[in-house]
């Protein structure tokens, strides 16, 4: 994307920060649950709570879930890695330091392949996926002078993914995220919830004349809490240091916060603390060392990712890239759609239905695909009535309609409303021979020349079998008739 | 019958499973003791009545023919242990009234073996010290006098736990060692004091001072008691991390009294400038002992013993400044209020730590600040490297390394206290052993002029405990250390 400003062309530069919360029973180093939305304070060990003496103990399943991860985004899984204390003072930080990994994380150097409109795509690295501590959470507004600390997140795994500064515009750092969180989705790494904040994004956004290389001041953009808000708060900002600097200012380096109400981007409040974080190795843990066979085994236990998906859906069902790329975006679509296509002669009438009458129908109703109303058996008995042309696409639509609303199999309606289609000859010889002998005027203007007449017939003959004939046999006889 | 508490804890055991005494006889002997020598500061929280408690549990064991390797036996916690219901307080005025709900490893563990607690012993605040004077309950005096009748301190961090086992207030007690803290008060109270290998003893439920140093190790009135008390401290917890998974062996079955053809190193760097010569003497005593005892000195080197202290003094520092960032005032401990989060902060830490613990908080922020990251704390570490390869080379020459314990006899209580450097020079012979997460075991070896004990060091292998044990036996045997303090 590029801004036009008056002094020229600006093209925007992003990095991403992504928290992720690792899906995981019990929090990264003790072991208390890490479930989302308890009493506050009931999930807080000892250890949480950094009570004198106690030490952490890394959750296993935690650092496989941080393997997975790192190979789902096809990146270096490194053998060793290294946890270090961050200190800083906070009420809601109880060790006073937050353990994370700083100089050697345990997943470097991966990639991302964005879906772009038009179903272009653009691979944009991945620089470091670091494990790290959450912190607990102060409350500010319950009592005038004091806050209220919750110590329930302290402690549960979170996965900082860090973007090289490659993405250019609003879409792009959309699409990113649209990815990154169908990636976490499909390997169960994390739930990608933004809105419960178990994934949170950082934006760093600069902007620089189009042709320079050198990069620009970049404000840094904190926990915006939705896909949209983050496109919109990147936009935002990016104007707003366009305008900074061509009206004569200058860019400086700072955290900015997105302002919902407002749509705009504020300096954060006034930062009392300079903070030099002192990292150091942490001397309770020892350094993380990975044994290849467990990084092989975790591989061979991967799930087809989306991007092999989709090129499989390409290749096998002869669908669309974009078409794939929409049903691909969340796993439990794909695996929908293909139930439904299953042995299908027509696979691409399978992505059609899936993609525009089920979605479309599921957007209404505010659902998806898990609690869709109408299963994936469902529509493969409606479009095996399509097929084998028990029904026309047509009066499928109907049946469709009332398969959302009752849950119903195809069958079943098509059977209990008499919507079977009619391919016998002889009844459609004589709705045809009727509709003929009532008239005799257009039949005689039809075979004097006027042959776009033909479409009213075939529709008055559709209307005499209540839409019930085959449309294809109505048109074969129908012509033949008309011809004389 | 002699007085239950002239017994050692071998002698207490031996005499509770053989029924000539019962062990609520033995509390009620020590809990007289103790409550005889208040004087001299040993106890920041006495715990009769449990003591009594777990001496009925004892003797019902007993009776049963039940008892474990320390039924009955009376023990000393340093109060950097945390204790389940006893208030633990690392001898700081930030933790007074913080009554743990939860018991460390090494003391579950020797309660778990049948020991009885008669109390909390004082400290060093945070185990930051070497002469006890740091407490925020006040100094411990060593029982044992010098002939200008000026207090003495007892040596620190463990100035309490020494304390009481010299003056047979308890049967034996638990210290910690991050630079010294075992071993340089045994030294100065004429007892045997042992630090385990890193990772041999679980940290957890221990006040943290500095991570990659602490641990825990027993101190009594003989080496076979350390050893004893070892075997019920020692062994494997998933609960640290930097504990080891190795078995425990039975530690006393070492004591052989056998060192024919053992190799044992004297490190010519640890000959170091100002030395007393009464020091030295008693170093050479020691060497003669072993040769007596057919075992083979060689002189070997560590050559970067004179970046120790300095490196010692970075690394604990920088671990400290962190681990005592916990205590803030927000959930336990104390609370001094504020008008913002920062001046709670400020308040609270600066009337709840002691000024030896501000400045090595400010020390070890200091040397992790960016910008000094490397010169300090990064380069220390390197130099740490260096000087655990320099025993990794002298473990090619000898088995145990023979050294002094510390560089001097106990000193006057308010000696030294405006110089931290001069005290911190207390543990240029102790803080390698830390550095390079080795064993080192201080056993009794003889009087100063000013007849005060002398203490001297072995160090050993990684994890091999047993030699130290084995070769610190025939020392002492040697030595025959019988004074007794004055008290």
């Amino acid at each position: 994307m590029i801004l036009e400003g008056k002094t020229g062309k600006w093209e925007i530069v992003i990095g991403l920060e992504v928290h992720a919360q690792v899906v995981s029973n019990a929090k990264l180093f003790s072991g208390s649950s890490a479930a989302f939305g308890a009493e506050p304070n009931t999930q807080v060990s000892f250890v949480d709570a950094a009570f004198p003496g106690m030490l952490p103990v890394i959750n296993g399943f935690c650092v496989e879930q941080a393997i997975k991860t790192g190979l789902g985004i096809e990146a270096t899984v490194n053998e060793v890695s290294i946890f270090d204390r961050k200190n800083y003072f906070y009420a809601d930080l109880p060790q006073g330091y937050q353990i994370s990994q700083y100089t050697r994380p345990i997943v470097s150097d991966g990639r991302l392949v964005l879906d772009l409109p038009g179903g272009k795509t653009k691979t944009v690295g991945i620089t470091r996926l670091h494990m790290e501590q959450d912190a607990g959470k102060s409350i500010h507004d319950q009592h005038p002078a004091k806050s209220y600390i919750d110590l329930n997140r302290s402690g549960v795994c979170l996965m900082e993914i860090v973007s090289e500064p490659e993405l250019r515009s609003p879409e792009e750092a959309g699409a990113y995220l649209k990815k990154l969180r169908a990636i976490l989705r499909y390997l169960g790494t994390c739930d990608g919830n933004m809105e419960e904040g178990s994934m949170r994004c950082d934006a760093n956004v600069s902007v620089r004349k189009v042709g320079d290389t050198a990069f620009g001041t970049r404000c840094e953009i904190k926990n915006v809490n939705s896909i949209r808000y983050v496109m919109q708060a990147i936009e935002y900002e990016a104007g707003r240091q366009v305008q900074l600097i061509e009206d004569g200012g200058k860019v400086d380096q700072e955290t900015r916060l997105w302002d919902v109400a407002k749509g705009i981007t504020r300096p954060m409040r006034s930062k009392e603390h300079a903070h030099d974080y002192r990292y150091f190795p942490d001397p309770d843990l020892l350094p993380l060392v990975l044994d290849p066979k467990d990084i092989a085994r975790i591989k061979a236990s991967m799930p087809e990712l989306p991007d092999a998906k989709k090129a499989r859906f390409v290749d096998q069902y002869k669908l669309t890239p974009y078409d794939a790329s929409v049903l691909v975006a969340e796993q439990e679509q794909a695996a929908f759609f293909e139930e439904v296509a299953k042995g299908r002669k027509d696979p691409k009438l399978a992505a059609n239905w899936v993609i525009v009458e089920l979605f479309g129908a599921l957007n209404k109703l505010g659902k998806d695909v898990t609690d869709s109303p109408v299963s994936a058996k469902n529509l493969a008995g409606l479009l095996d009535l399509i097929e084998n042309d028990t029904i026309s696409g047509r009066i499928a639509k109907d049946v469709f309609a009332i398969m959302v609303e009752t849950g119903k199999d195809a069958a079943g309606i098509v059977e209990e409303k008499g919507l079977k289609q009619v391919t016998d000859t002889g009844a459609i010889d004589a709705a045809i021979a009727k509709v003929m002998a009532e008239n005799e005027a257009k039949v005689a203007e039809y075979r004097a020349g006027k042959v776009t007449l033909f479409g009213w017939f075939v529709g008055q003959v559709m209307k005499a079998t209540g839409g019930k004939a085959n449309p294809a046999k109505v048109n074969e006889i129908l012509k033949a008739k008309l011809a004389g | 019958m002699a007085t239950l508490t002239d017994l050692t804890i071998a002698g207490l055991r031996d005499g509770l499973r053989a029924r000539k005494f019962s062990a609520v006889e033995v509390a009620d002997a020590y809990i007289g003791a103790m409550a005889k020598n208040r004087h001299l500061n040993a106890f920041i929280v006495e715990t009769p009545d449990l003591a009594r408690e777990q001496a009925k549990v004892a003797d019902a064991r007993l009776a049963k023919g039940e008892g474990r390797d320390l039924e009955g036996v009376p023990l000393g916690i340093k109060d950097l242990f945390c204790t389940k219901g006893v208030q633990t307080t690392a001898g700081s005025n930030i933790l007074k009234g913080f009554v743990p709900p939860y018991e460390s490893t090494v003391t579950a563990n020797l309660f778990a073996a049948g020991a009885t607690m008669l109390g909390k012993l004082n400290l060093d605040e945070f185990a930051m010290g070497s002469a006890n004077i740091t407490s925020a309950f006040g100094h411990v005096k060593n029982p044992w006098t010098r002939k200008d009748g000026k207090d003495l301190v007892p040596g620190g961090s463990s100035g309490g736990s020494a304390a009481a086992v010299a003056a047979r207030i308890v049967a034996g007690a638990t210290g910690t060692d991050t630079g010294g803290s075992i071993r340089q008060p045994a030294s100065f109270v004429g007892i045997a004091g042992l630090k385990p290998t890193y990772g041999r003893c679980s940290r957890w439920g221990i006040v943290a001072f500095a991570s990659s140093l602490d641990q825990a190790g027993p101190m009594a009135r003989d080496v076979r008691d350390t050893a004893i008390l070892l075997k019920a401290m020692a062994g494997h917890d998933p609960k640290d991390s930097t504990s080891v998974p190795r078995p425990v062996p039975d530690y006393e079955k070492a004591l052989t009294g056998d060192v024919k053809g053992l190799r044992f190193g004297i490190p010519k760097e640890y000959r170091v400038d100002g030395m007393p010569a009464e020091i030295e003497k008693l170093w050479q005593q020691g060497i003669e002992w072993l040769k007596a005892a057919g075992a083979i000195p060689v002189e070997i080197s560590l050559p970067h013993t004179k970046y120790a202290l300095p490196t010692y003094y970075i690394i604990a520092p920088a671990e400290a400044s962190s681990n005592l960032a916990r205590y803030d005032g927000v959930r336990y401990g104390l609370r001094v209020p504020g008008n913002s989060l920062d001046e709670m902060y400020e308040n609270t830490r600066a009337q709840g730590f002691g000024a030896e613990v501000r400045r090595r908080i400010l020390i070890g922020t200091y040397v992790l600040s960016a910008g000094y990251y490397d010169a300090y704390y990064l380069k220390a570490q390197k130099v740490r490297t260096l000087i655990f390869n320099d025993f990794r080379e002298a473990w090619k020459q000898c088995d145990v390394v023979l050294t002094p314990t510390a560089p001097s006899a106990a000193f006057a209580i308010g000696d030294k206290q405006d110089d931290p450097i001069a005290m911190y020079l207390n543990d240029v012979f102790t803080v390698p052993v830390n550095l390079a997460g080795l064993p080192g075991l201080s056993v009794p070896a003889g009087l100063s002029a000013d007849g005060l004990p002398l203490g001297l060091q072995l160090i050993g292998k990684p994890f091999d405990e047993e030699t130290l044990l084995r070769v610190g036996g025939v020392v002492e045997t040697a030595a025959n250390f019988t004074a007794r303090p004055g008290v």
